[in-house]
């Protein structure tokens, strides 16, 4: 504590945390979250009931972290990843055997993704059954609509990367439905695909989508869904 | 009374003579979000707030390991197009979508009813009906009774003209629950629970009860040809 209260004085910290310590006052705990880039979305103050867990079961603040673990691990298992035909699944053989703790980053990345659907949809239950979709936030309503959406095609996606019997025919079993939609569906299809069936440039669209497209268009709109619950007045 | 007052309508086409005023008088009262909460306790963000999401990110990566070091992922051979498993499976969270593939027409499961589920959710907040809320035996319960009963009737109908028993009999249970409150007059604290359920949460208590038990019987109950198996 002492260490701390003294590293709190130097030049150096002050010069990075605009806020004094030790704090005192109310105006100091303000000043945490005022002067704090990732902290200011909060507001200063809180309702007391919209914080308690039996409030929201944190199932939002649950999805966010999830998806937080998914990007750490994610970022990591590319760098044993190769979206290439026998490649990937040999790397993933690798991950199991050759690479230290490389299946415990497999299964971090793995069951986070799983329980993030799952944490996704509850939340959704949670903010439906709460009626805390009704106006003003009907848009972000709409908003977490698009982010299920998003979670569901991302894990999708990354289903097909280790290239085993299991995403390939799962991956199949799915890209067979896109092609009954009317009009477009086979054309659509080829574009997924990147040919007429799952093979190399299959691997390398769902990589670019699973690693690129999805996570940045969940970020922004991540950051847009946490900006609305402000601006529309906190939680329900 | 005596003392009312007497109104007179001038017509008059100079406005600055003779002002008008419109007034319009909506005949219900429309539908209010509900205001803030003034005087409702508040905390510090920091460290009320703060503490819970810290200790919530460190439960979440606590459980997450202890799974990741206890359940390893799947992974089978590497992919071969010669080797068909039988069944290929979506993974879990399409399954129910695959189960529908296995009952309807492709065009039907695989993007009619997809696209109405996005479609029914994604228009929730704009409906006064979900705004309100009001439970569904609130108002006219007889019409209610004649209109939902002929609706789920027909909807079976169209289940069992289908074979999807999976859709068919949870809907009729739900449907019981649901008309329970209408015949039993009795007080208690169940049916005074299912009398208060508004109509957008009775379909979304179908919609998510349909869903998981088409999961369930997708990831346990289908063998070889989708198949129904003994788990
Ligand atoms: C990646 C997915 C998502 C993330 C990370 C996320 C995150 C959050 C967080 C942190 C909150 C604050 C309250 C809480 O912790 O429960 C929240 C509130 C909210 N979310 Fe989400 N959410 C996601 C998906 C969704 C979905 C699928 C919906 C609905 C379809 C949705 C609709 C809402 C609404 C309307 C609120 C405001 C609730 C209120 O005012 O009480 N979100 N979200």
């Amino acid at each position: 504590m002492k260490i701390l209260n003294n590293l709190a004085k130097t030049k150096f910290w002050q010069s990075v945390f605009r806020t004094k310590l030790p704090l005192s006052t109310n105006l100091d705990r303000s000043l945490v979250i005022f002067n704090s880039l990732t902290l200011h979305i909060h507001p200063v103050k809180v309702r007391l009931r919209a914080i308690k867990f039996s409030y929201t079961f944190y199932l939002g603040m649950i999805s966010f972290f999830l998806f937080f673990v998914l990007i750490v691990t994610g970022v990591l298992l590319m760098l044993y990843y190769q979206p290439a035909i026998p490649h990937a699944y040999r790397n993933m053989k690798d991950l199991e055997y050759v690479v230290s703790n490389g299946s415990f980053l497999r299964n971090m990345h793995r069951w986070s993704a799983h329980l993030m659907v799952i944490s996704v949809f509850l939340h959704m239950l949670r903010v439906f059954y709460k009626g805390a979709y009704k106006p003003p936030r009907e848009f972000n309503w709409i908003i977490g609509i698009v982010l299920l959406v998003s979670t569901l095609l991302l894990s999708y996606t990354g289903y097909l990367l280790p290239y085993d019997q299991l995403s390939y025919w799962a991956v199949t079993v799915g890209t067979n439905i896109v092609q009954y939609i009317p009009v477009a569906g086979k054309e659509i299809r080829f574009l997924l695909l990147g040919g007429n069936e799952i093979g190399e440039y299959t691997l390398v669209r769902f990589y670019v989508l699973h690693c690129v497209v999805l996570p940045l268009v969940m970020i922004l709109l991540i950051a847009f869904h946490f900006w609305r619950i402000r601006k529309d007045g906190g939680l329900l | 009374m005596t003392n009312e007052k007497q109104f007179e309508i001038e017509i008059s086409t100079d406005s600055k003579e003779v002002p008008q005023r419109l007034a319009i008088i909506p005949e219900r009262t429309p539908v209010k979000y509900e205001l803030e909460k003034p005087d409702e306790k508040l905390v510090m963000t920091f460290p009320n707030l703060i503490i819970r999401e810290v200790i919530c990110f460190q439960l979440v990566v606590i459980v997450l390991a202890l799974i990741s070091l206890f359940f390893d992922a799947p992974l089978e051979e590497l992919a071969n197009l010669q080797n068909t498993p039988n069944p290929a499976k979506a993974p879990w969270y399409f399954l129910g979508l695959q189960e529908l593939l296995h009952i309807f027409p492709p065009v039907v499961a695989g993007v009619l009813i997809p696209l109405l589920v996005l479609i029914a959710l994604i228009v929730i907040p704009y409906f006064d009906i979900n705004i309100k809320r009001s439970g569904l035996w609130n108002d006219q319960p007889k019409k209610t009774f004649v209109i939902f009963s002929s609706s789920i009737f027909l909807f079976f109908l169209l289940m069992i003209f289908f074979d999807a028993f999976s859709i068919a009999i949870p809907t009729l249970l739900i449907y019981i629950l649901a008309v329970s409150p209408y015949f039993i007059k009795k007080e208690n604290v169940f049916i005074n629970a299912l009398a208060h359920l508004s109509l957008a949460e009775w379909i979304m208590t179908w919609f998510v009860f349909v869903s998981v038990l088409l999961i369930i019987i997708g990831t346990y109950f289908r063998g070889p040809g989708w198949n129904w198996v003994w788990p």
